[in-house]
């Protein structure tokens, strides 16, 4: 034998997390790091302890992120260029907004959500027809134009964060306040979260899926834009101005996006079972991931969404402990959440200890969505209570 | 014996039966979807309104029907807490039934395994090699540490049998997720109104529903002041202070005294450029016997002071008895001068009318009042309407209306007015009547014109005019009618200043036949308006507004919009106009005061929850066994393996594994 025993399974063993890391990966930690200490070189003074901490905290969670899941790095690079770029446009002068060719065309903060919009739109079609026409250079072009739409998006919310401190310096906030940037965040969060599975499962299949709910928060988006003027910058309502927004809000959204992912993959899964059931070798039943895949994704989509809905309740019960005098006071918004905390505990029980699979978890996923979609839209709608910010 | 001996058994039997129930998935499910189920009604109904709103929204009925189901504190009735009881006892059986097995499980490779059941596993291979057992058992040794695997290995004769675990903390998620959910409910009731619920089951408290001051409440509502967990709140005018607050139970509340006492030295709201407020703050100084200087802090929203482990927080604000300056204008009959009332907020104070004397009730004085307008674009802006106060005016029989009137005029497409709001019942929202102002911003010419429809010479006149020039118009000669004829207008106005046009029509009904009705009425209307275009005329005279060449266009919108006014009056229901002429402004900061021990309680329950939930999700736990016998100087390797969790991750690492090896041993199945 050439090999001998100890070269047998050599580069099988998992190596310890420095041996696995590049140049790139050094130069992309020192980048984050010379970015996050810049923040605190020029804008230190006006945080809180609690803000320098969620500072660092998240320049080390960008670096993790970008080693765990390198085409994210890209992402931040463009984000951070084009904000940049935008923030250089802008000076100190906020009517530049009309006036500056880049600003109002490409990277204002409503112009970049604008671009996103569109974005997400032509991406939905695209992953549609590239599913159809069996496709991988137009499935391509789809994924492009997501990860295009993220990068437009997550400019948008930079430079209107920017613009809010244009505004005046008391007005200045992180845009996740209100309704309008919300659903941006959704937007973004649900299409990231769908772009790491699509490399990690290798398939484009599920893109358009994915997308129509986007889709549909877009349209929403835009309808809220263009009839109530939404999208212009308010001042915060003193309850907001805490530093637990910058936390709470985008962990509920991560867990919204990921719950919305499993929704459309339940979509996948029942359009795909009752195709499989007409036609077994059919149209659809060749072109979507197999049921177990699917399965497999709807579950680790809920339980991601799962764990980050937690940690944003708990962090909203810390929250509002110090703001309202009290962790729990059964408001609307804190109930509902519960709700859909409770309706996706039941979820995962059902299929970890039961063993679940298949249509009853998909439909309950899809019902789960709607669920979702109350807490995080109709309570602001239909019920009254201390989470009154987000009215329509 | 025997007999004593099987009802034991069947004893136990039951018990076991019952623990067994308690603990099982379907009833934690069910509990889960029934606490669920709950919430949505709490949600749906308002909770702990005043119980007079719920009565007047579903009448006495179902008032009541609601009541007994306790829905108007869905989170604090016996059933609710009933279920969450059974869901804390449930999830704690769970947790005793599996957690020694959970625990053993942790530490059990399972190295007994029989090689029968590993040949049934999903995931398996088997190759055949000429290296040695040894050699083998080292080389998958190896690889399973270089993996993070642990692993236990038995060695007999001519078999070895290597079992591999890795994640086995993950099991740690289902203990610490479970026992954080009873952690949790645990110390939420040390903070909950449970003790409170108990000690009014025992007859020791009783929440008072009479409006009284904090001193003369009875003892049966008062809560002891070491009260170790209570959640209330207090309004404490600028410059006064409190040592109670008051907690709220059901259709009344309980006055909780406090050891020290809490003075607001001042309350202060700033506002954006834009007029929506920015900060509410306070300037709190707590005077304590445990201190020897008072302290002295400012609270604001988010910002809470902790003293002593009682925390206060900055909750809401309302008016502190601001004092009001007041001119009463009559409406109906209008006549002479404003009476001129000195009231403050909160106090009462009385209005003579024609009727006999009115108690009026000042509730609310507001300095600003930011409003959502819509803009040319429909887009909503937010704008001051300024200044407003609200009163009840009760008759003699008890019964009140509320009105809620601005100071200042509003502009309404180009037009200004005055403000005034009437609601018969809390339920419903204001009914607005628009006082159009003149010129210089006054209501004066509008009561002055009001006032005109009550002086009888004047409508006289005005009607002989108005009668004579139409003669004179359809040249007609006839005095002997103008008498009747100015009479009519005469009895046209007086109905119209009383109802309104609706009292003319009714007017018409009572005197016309019915195919005649449209036509008349509309000649009356006709009649009325060129009446009152006359008086207001007069009144422009009156005035000094130069209407040589006919009025204005302002002139004429706004006789328009004073008839307008007239005409709603008679729903408007108080026979005064009260004008805000002046006010002395006191804000009062409403405060909570809260002492939770139960709260650090809860936060080590979450952070069990969230470490539990990451461990369960993220941690997966995988177990591997090989198989190595040495036969006729061949070694055979079964693999055989499961992953929980990521089993798809899991798979790629067993297919990566016997790959290699299939690259150089003989593969005998599943290849």
């Amino acid at each position: 034998m050439s090999v001998t025993p100890q070269d047998l399974l050599k580069g099988l063993e998992k190596p310890p997390l420095w041996k696995t890391l590049g140049v790139f990966d050094v130069l992309w930690a020192l980048l984050v790091l010379a970015g996050a200490v810049f923040s605190w070189l020029r804008y230190g003074a006006s945080m809180d302890d609690y803000e320098a901490a969620i500072l660092l905290a998240s320049g080390l969670a960008l670096i993790a992120l970008g080693w765990a899941w390198k085409p994210l790095r890209v992402l931040t690079l463009m984000v951070a260029a084009l904000s940049l770029f935008a923030i250089w446009r802008y000076g100190d002068s906020l009517k530049l907004a009309d006036s500056d060719f880049f600003l109002r065309f490409l990277v204002s903060g409503q112009s970049a959500v604008m671009w996103m919009s569109a974005l997400f739109i032509a991406a939905t079609a695209a992953y549609f027809i590239a599913l159809f026409m069996r496709s991988e250079f137009i499935g391509r072009v789809a994924a492009a134009m997501t990860w295009s739409a993220v990068a437009m998006g997550l400019t948008g919310l930079m430079v209107r964060w920017r613009e809010s401190y244009l505004m005046g310096s008391d007005i200045g906030h992180i845009p996740v306040s209100n309704l309008y940037e919300v659903f941006i965040l959704f937007s973004l969060l649900t299409a990231l979260i769908y772009l790491y599975y699509e490399g990690r499962y290798r398939t484009r299949a599920l893109g358009g899926f994915v997308l129509l709910v986007i889709s549909a928060a877009v349209t929403f988006l835009l309808w809220y834009a263009w009839s109530r003027g939404a999208d212009r910058i308010q001042p915060l309502v003193p309850a907001l101005q805490s530093y637990w927004m910058k936390i709470h809000v985008p962990a509920n959204f991560i867990g919204y996006g990921a719950f919305a992912l499993a929704a459309m993959v339940g979509v996948a899964w029942l359009v795909r079972d009752r195709a499989v059931r007409r036609h077994p070798h059919g149209f659809i039943a060749s072109r979507l991931p197999e049921a177990g895949e699917l399965d497999d994704l709807m579950y680790k989509a809920v339980a991601l969404g799962f764990a980050f809905f937690t940690v944003a309740t708990i962090l909203g019960a810390l929250w509002a402990a110090e703001a309202w005098g009290g962790y729990w006071s059964w408001d609307p918004k804190e109930t509902w959440a519960l709700i859909v905390w409770l309706n996706y505990a039941a979820w995962l029980h059902m299929r970890l200890t039961r063993g679940w699979r298949g249509a009853p978890m998909a439909w309950w996923a899809v019902i789960g969505l709607f669920v979702t979609l109350f807490a995080f839209l109709g309570v602001n709608m239909f019920l009254s209570g201390l989470h009154s910010y987000g009215e329509l | 014996m025997k007999p004593s001996a099987s009802r034991h058994s069947r004893q136990l039997s039951a018990a076991a039966v019952l623990f067994e129930f308690l603990g099982s998935m379907n009833l934690a499910i069910t509990l889960l979807v029934a606490i669920a189920v709950a919430s949505v009604v709490g949600t749906v109904l308002q909770q702990n309104q005043p119980y007079q709103d719920y009565l007047i929204k579903f009448g006495p009925f179902w008032f009541d029907v609601f009541k007994r189901l306790g829905l108007y504190n869905v989170y604090g009735s016996a059933w609710f807490m009933a279920i969450l009881a059974f869901l804390v006892l449930s999830t704690s059986i769970c947790i005793l039934r599996h957690t020694p097995n959970m625990l053993r499980e942790m530490r059990n490779y399972r190295l007994n395994v029989q090689r029968r059941s590993l040949a049934s596993f999903h995931l398996r291979r088997e190759w055949e090699t000429t290296m040695p057992a040894a050699e083998v058992q080292r080389l998958l040794g190896g690889w399973l540490s270089a993996r993070g695997y642990r692993y236990r290995t038995r060695e007999a004769e001519d078999q070895r049998v290597m079992a591999a675990m890795k994640g086995r903390f993950s099991k740690l998620g289902y203990f610490f997720t479970h026992i954080a959910i009873v952690v949790i409910c645990v110390g939420a009731l040390f903070d909950g109104n449970l003790p409170l619920r108990l000690r009014e089951a025992a007859g020791k408290l009783k929440p008072e529903t009479r409006d009284l001051p904090a001193a003369e409440v009875p003892a049966i509502s008062r809560l002891p002041v070491d009260n170790p967990s209570f959640r209330g709140s207090v309004s404490i005018p600028e410059g006064s202070s409190a040592n109670v607050v008051f907690l709220r139970l059901r259709e009344g509340y309980l006055v909780q005294p406090l050891p020290f006492t809490v003075e607001v030295k001042d309350f202060r709201i700033e506002h954006y450029a834009t007029g929506q407020p920015k900060s509410f703050e306070s300037d709190l100084v707590i005077r304590d016997p445990q201190r020897e200087a008072p302290l002295e802090r400012t609270i604001a929203v988010n910002h809470p002071l902790i003293y002593r482990g009682y925390a206060i927080y900055q909750s809401s604000f309302s008016d502190g008895g601001s004092g009001l300056h007041i001119a009463a204008w009559p409406l109906r009959p209008a006549a002479g001068e404003a009476q001129r009332i000195e009231g403050k907020v909160f106090e009462n104070s009385t209005l003579q009318t024609a009727q006999g004397p009115m108690t009026l009730e000042f509730t609310d004085f507001r300095l600003f009042n930011i409003n959502p307008v819509p803009d040319r674009e429909g887009h909503r802006r937010h704008k001051n309407f300024g200044p407003s106060f609200s009163f009840k005016l009760r008759n003699a029989t008890g019964q009140a209306r509320e009105y809620e009137n601005y100071m200042s005029p509003v502009e309404f497409q180009g037009r200004r007015y005055v403000l005034t709001g009437m609601r018969t019942s809390p339920a419903e929202p204001f009914r607005y009547l628009h006082i159009p102002v003149d010129d210089r911003g006054s209501v004066q010419r509008f009561l002055r014109f009001n006032a005109m429809l009550y002086d009888g010479e004047r409508v006289r006149k005005a009607a002989e005019d108005a009668t004579d020039r139409s003669f004179e118009r359809l040249g007609v000669n006839r005095p002997e009618v103008r008498g009747d004829v100015v009479r009519s207008m005469q009895r046209l106005v007086e109905r119209f200043r009383t109802g309104g046009f609706g009292a003319v029509a009714a007017l018409v009904d009572e005197r016309v036949p019915a195919d005649q009705r449209e036509q008349v009425t509309e000649a009356y209307i006709k009649v009325l308006r060129t009446i009152l275009g006359e008086l207001y005329l007069e009144l422009l005279d009156t005035e000094g507004v130069h209407t040589g060449q006919g009025a204005g266009d302002a002139e004429r919108l706004f006789l328009r919009d004073a008839v307008a006014a007239i005409d709603a009056l008679g729903a408007y229901g108080s026979p005064f106009y009260l004008q805000l002429t002046g006010y002395d402004f006191v804000q009062a900061s409403g405060l909570e005061i809260t002492r939770a021990p139960g709260k650090n309680v809860v936060y080590f329950g979450f952070a069990l929850l969230t470490v539990g939930v990451f461990l369960m999700f993220y941690v997966s736990s995988r177990r591997m066994w090989f198989w190595i016998e040495r036969r006729n100087g061949v070694t055979r390797v079964l693999a055989a393996g499961m992953g929980s969790r990521h089993p798809h991750d899991f798979e790629r690492e067993f297919s990566l594994l016997s790959e290699r090896l299939g690259q150089h041993w003989k593969v005998l199945e599943g290849g």
